[in-house]
């Protein structure tokens, strides 16, 4: 049935599921993840629309979709993408370099939420002669 | 066929053979679709910077509110959550085409073929009707004292925080960078929408030709495949860094 030999750099076909089952089974899911998504979407929405907006909960709630989103780019790849099927030698090409985006994510926040608190404070200006005298200017007086 | 057991005894690095247990083609795709995200991640990443380092970065709530057909109705998230499902389930079709091409079944590659073709472009409309509402759609901002009317585009932003001004609430203009940022990224994507749209496309004619089943294969349907769900896969990360959060 799916014997066809696509090309002789090819080991083995992978095996092929006559079914359709797995399919539709990862698109319910999918479906599913992405209204939870929404929910927490206008949950926030109305934490936000509220006296006291909770910056904590908000955040947590920020972490919570991050989450649900990486689990559907893992069925997406692993399922859709056929990544899952694939022999380990292939898996690990592709998914190891990706562990740079690790580095990548943590340093370039953490750069700006440092140039905010620079702007916020005056943690990185240098006063000139004349500010430095009287020292009466205050600056960060944004929020 | 004895799968694992080739797996197990088969020496994938002495040569004759690719380690990968896969063509030369599909594997150069998945280094390019691997480049690809390191483009958009690239992207996505320089937008979270700016956003971290301002103070007011626009609301998304607020800024996608609108829905074709419903007036000034206040409805975050509705649109973007009909563009979401939209690319998911061409997604759904495109995987049941490389499945009916595993199957060598041409008939239900060519349906379904058709009908991420008709997902795609479903989704290029919606992008095209929410720039067009976003460009042509105008709000009051106070601007050195004076009411304007500006819409968002790369080089105005009318979401910044709101001040008090004769005796009204009214915007000031926000971080320059918003209109950018969408407009570059979203569009960079629908640029790849578009571009898989074309792929499928051709793809769907060589199919009607039977230029596969002379192949003996469906593997091209496998490829222009992958580059259609990584286009899917992008959204998910666009569609959370953009309005969710």
């Amino acid at each position: 049935m799916s014997e066809h030999v696509v090309s002789p750099e090819v080991t083995f076909a992978p095996a092929h599921t006559s079914g359709t089952k797995r399919i539709w089974k990862t698109f319910w899911l999918l479906s599913f993840i992405t209204i939870i998504e929404l929910v927490i979407g206008i949950v926030i929405y109305n934490i936000h629309k509220g006296e006291h907006p909770n910056h904590t909960l908000v955040l947590a709630f920020k972490g919570a979709v991050c989450i649900l989103t990486l689990a559907k780019a893992y069925y997406i790849v692993a399922v859709f993408m056929h990544l899952g099927d694939e022999i380990r030698n292939m898996i690990i090409t592709i998914v190891v370099p990706l562990a740079l985006f690790i580095w990548f994510i943590i340093a370039f926040l953490w750069d700006g939420n440092s140039w905010r608190n620079l702007r916020n404070t005056d943690a990185g200006s240098r006063p000139t002669q004349e500010q430095a005298a009287p020292a009466t200017k205050k600056s960060g007086e944004k929020e | 066929m004895a799968t694992t057991t080739i797996q197990a005894e088969t020496k994938w690095w002495n040569g004759g053979r690719s380690p990968f247990n896969a063509s030369y083609g599909k594997v150069m795709m998945w280094y390019f679709l691997m480049s690809d995200a390191f483009t958009f991640g690239a992207f996505l990443i320089s937008y979270g910077t700016i956003r971290f380092s301002v103070n007011n970065w626009a609301d998304p709530n607020h800024v996608f509110n609108a829905f074709p057909f419903a007036g000034h109705a206040n409805l975050p998230l509705a649109f973007v959550s009909l563009m979401t499902f939209i690319l998911i389930f061409s997604s759904v079709t495109m995987v049941l085409a490389v499945h009916e091409g595993h199957h060598m079944n041409k008939k239900g590659v060519e349906k379904y073929m058709l009908l991420t073709i008709i997902g795609g472009i479903a989704f290029l409309g919606c992008q095209a009707w929410e720039w067009t509402h976003l460009i042509a759609g105008h709000h009051d901002v106070l601007v050195n004292g004076q009411i304007e009317h500006w819409g968002t585009t790369v080089t105005k932003n009318p979401w910044g925080s709101e001040v008090m001004h004769n005796g009204t609430m009214v915007a000031t203009p926000g971080p320059i960078a918003f209109g950018g940022y969408f407009f570059g990224i979203t569009g960079f994507h629908g640029f790849h929408v578009l571009s898989g749209v074309v792929i499928n496309i051709v793809m769907y004619i060589k199919t009607k030709l039977g230029h596969f089943d002379q192949r003996g294969h469906y593997e091209m349907i496998e490829k222009a495949g992958l580059y259609w769900h990584f286009v899917d896969l992008v959204w998910v990360f666009v569609f959370l860094c953009f309005y969710l959060i």
